[in-house]
């Protein structure tokens, strides 16, 4: 620990404090994902795959700002977030491989993560699908007189579908507590923005229905979490939804068949600048919360846990079809 | 109602309880549903303060108000994926569908996720939600406003489809899908408001699922029938009964699962099949009865018949909707087919 940090207030310690999970939270996503490529490769995870790399702050950010009663829906590029939320790193991974101790038996794989215990009711694969999923579980949460929150993750992509627009409207003229939180990647699916949609701030369309809308870095995972932690505030204390908008980039294509051939190298390269993960590691570098050797020895930790997953989920059973037949 | 309807009677204005019509019997269903379990949630477009588009929730919203009886935006698919975030999150919502023909709106709610919701979840949670929803022509409605729709989702599963043709099989059924702890897809048609039957209230017990009636037994053929066909083929039973034909009336009520069970004891003991359905042939639950006892070897005197509606949309004009939607007459031709020896060559 440097000066910096032996002088700093009890507020700026508690904030690097939180800053170090949070880095340790991004890495266990981009560490996981990184591993899920490799066991694609090696046969082990079938299917496609929507990796997440580059968007860590904002699942960290975002799932950081709830509390343990609350909900939320996300998507097919859903990995993320449902490790920020504490989902069993083994269960995610036997999940993926299509085993029986999988968080969902084995039956959804990598685009439906769901873990009920944790609020995290479901993942759609159907653009747009889950989002009036987190309005009804909020409006759920107002009838029964009850405190808690949905948050609900979506792409750029969804804020075209009809879906989006009417649980915008709905949660509005109900109040419904909810946050819709669109990660703007810059692409719907292979598709730029512009070529699809005629404005370049989603967080615009806040505006049609009556509710706060904002537009944030998601590459800065303290941001993320400030306006989320905002709009989740602003949701219990009876005043309704939020529509916030983060800016951030995928590294990977769109899914395991995509390469990315549509953007230039660029562009790549300058939002890897601006890595969620390189901002926090220089940061807490530079106030002396942790030392280089601390932040190696974090990442070992991580990948330790993560390759111990991989390991045994591997050797997990399939599932059956009674294992349908009661889940139906 | 037409006078064709009109003409349709009441049936089954027997045993205890009290006569009431379906319109009344289908709320009296959601009034005690809603008595009898808070989590019990009614929404649709207009069914709050003004009652229902057919009034069938005429009252509910003074009675329980406006936390349990929701208006909401003309947004299908948006709301029902709305009702499933309540479905998981402690609430039995009942959603009403205005008329079938918007059921498409809502398809990917239904289809993809409110039918597989548990399921993905390696089943994690019950989706206890029910999906209301008005069908079926002679009302003069037009090509938009009169599909029953009631064989449109047999291909998905996950979602139990039920259909109502009396007052006492509508109370029973629709309590039974608000009971069920999965999503259920209830069908009742509009021209059978005005019916009157005779519903038991106090004798409620849960419809068995994937179970139909015999509302008329005979010993001559099987007719099977939902909804509005079950009245034209009882129409047409009591016409033949005058020239010796004996028809047996069953009324499928569950379209998913289907009682092949049921119906095939009964082909076997009376040899003919006659299926009389208000929808287009192919691709729903009439074939798929034909199709099931085909594959099941059930031995028939004749070939099975079908009643259905030609494949044209529904046209306005009444001559053109009347001569569409099967007939008692339609029935009764197809009937003595059966019965007689039109049968196999």
């Amino acid at each position: 620990m440097t000066d910096q940090y032996h002088e700093a207030t009890d507020d700026e310690r508690q904030r690097w404090k939180r800053l170090l999970q949070w880095h340790r939270s991004m890495l266990n996503i981009r560490l996981f994902e990184t591993k899920v490529r490799e066991l694609y490769l090696g046969g082990l995870v079938p299917g496609t795959t929507h990796l997440c790399e580059g968007q860590e702050a904002v699942c960290v950010g975002a799932v950081s700002a709830m509390q343990a009663q609350d909900y939320l829906t996300i998507t097919y590029r859903g990995h993320g977030q449902a490790l920020a939320r504490g989902v069993s790193i083994r269960g995610a991974l036997a999940e993926l491989m299509g085993r029986r101790s999988g968080l969902c038996r084995g039956l959804g794989g990598s685009m439906h993560f769901a873990d009920v215990e944790r609020g995290l009711l479901g993942a759609s694969a159907i653009v747009g699908g889950g989002i009036p999923v987190a309005v009804g579980a909020a409006f759920s949460s107002l009838l029964q007189g009850r405190d808690a929150v949905a948050l609900t993750f979506f792409g750029d992509g969804a804020a075209n579908i009809g879906t989006f627009h009417e649980s915008l409207n709905m949660a509005a003229v109900w109040k419904a507590p909810v946050v819709f939180i669109c990660e703007n990647n810059l692409y719907g699916e292979f598709s730029p923005l512009s070529h699809t949609t005629p404005i370049t701030d989603l967080a615009e369309r806040s505006t049609s229905y009556g509710m706060p809308g904002g537009v944030v870095d998601g590459q800065n995972v303290e941001a993320v979490y400030d306006s989320v932690a905002g709009a989740v505030a602003h949701a219990r204390s009876g005043a309704g939804p939020t529509l916030l908008e983060m800016k951030t980039y995928r590294y990977s294509g769109h899914s395991r068949s995509d390469p990315a051939k549509y953007r230039s190298p660029v562009e790549l390269t300058a939002w890897k600048a601006r890595d969620p993960l390189a901002l926090t590691e220089a940061q807490l570098l530079e106030a002396g919360v942790a030392s280089k050797d601390d932040l190696r020895a974090i990442r070992t930790e991580v990948q330790a846990e993560i390759d111990e997953a991989a390991a045994v989920a591997a050797e997990q059973p399939y599932p059956t079809m009674s294992d349908v037949y009661e889940c139906i | 109602m037409n006078a064709s309807s009109q003409a349709e009677g009441v049936i089954e204005a027997s045993g205890q309880g009290s006569v009431l019509t379906y319109r009344d019997a289908l709320l009296t269903a959601m009034e005690d549903a809603m008595r009898a379990d808070s989590s019990v949630v009614l929404m649709g477009e207009d069914v709050a303060e003004a009652g229902g588009p057919f009034k069938t929730s005429e009252g509910l919203f003074a009675a329980f108000g406006r936390e349990r009886v929701i208006d909401t935006p003309i947004c299908e698919n948006g709301f029902l994926g709305v009702a499933l975030g309540m479905a998981v999150t402690g609430l039995r919502p009942v959603v009403e569908i205005m008329f079938s023909d918007f059921l498409p709106m809502a398809g990917d709610a239904i289809v993809n996720e409110i039918s597989k919701f548990r399921f993905m979840s390696g089943g994690q949670m019950i989706v206890p939600l029910t999906i209301r929803s008005i069908g079926g022509a002679t009302g003069r409605f037009g090509a938009q406003h009169s599909a029953t729709g009631e064989s449109w989702y047999m291909q998905v599963p996950g979602l139990k489809t039920v259909t109502a043709s009396s007052p006492a099989s509508a109370y029973r059924l629709l309590r039974t899908c608000v009971e069920d702890d999965g999503p259920t897809l209830f069908i009742e048609h509009k021209a059978m408001y005005a019916v009157k039957g005779t519903v038991d209230r106090d004798s409620y017990a849960p419809s068995p699922v994937g179970k139909s009636r015999v509302v008329r037994e005979g010993s001559s053929c099987t007719v099977v029938a939902s909804l509005l066909m079950v009245h034209r083929a009882m129409a047409a039973a009591q016409l033949l009964a005058a020239e010796g034909v004996d028809v047996e009336v069953i009324d499928i009520q569950w379209v998913t699962p289907l009682d092949y069970d049921g119906i095939a004891a009964s082909a076997v003991r009376t040899g003919a099949l006659i299926v009389v359905e208000e929808q287009y042939h192919a691709g729903g639950w009439g074939a798929t009865v034909i199709s099931e006892l085909t594959q099941r070897g059930v031995p028939l005197r004749t070939r099975p018949q079908a009643v259905s509606l030609p494949f044209v949309p529904i046209a306005f004009s009444p001559p053109l909707e009347d001569e569409c939607v099967p007939s008692v007459n339609r029935i009764a031709a197809a009937i003595r087919d059966a019965c007689g020896n039109g049968g196999i060559a």
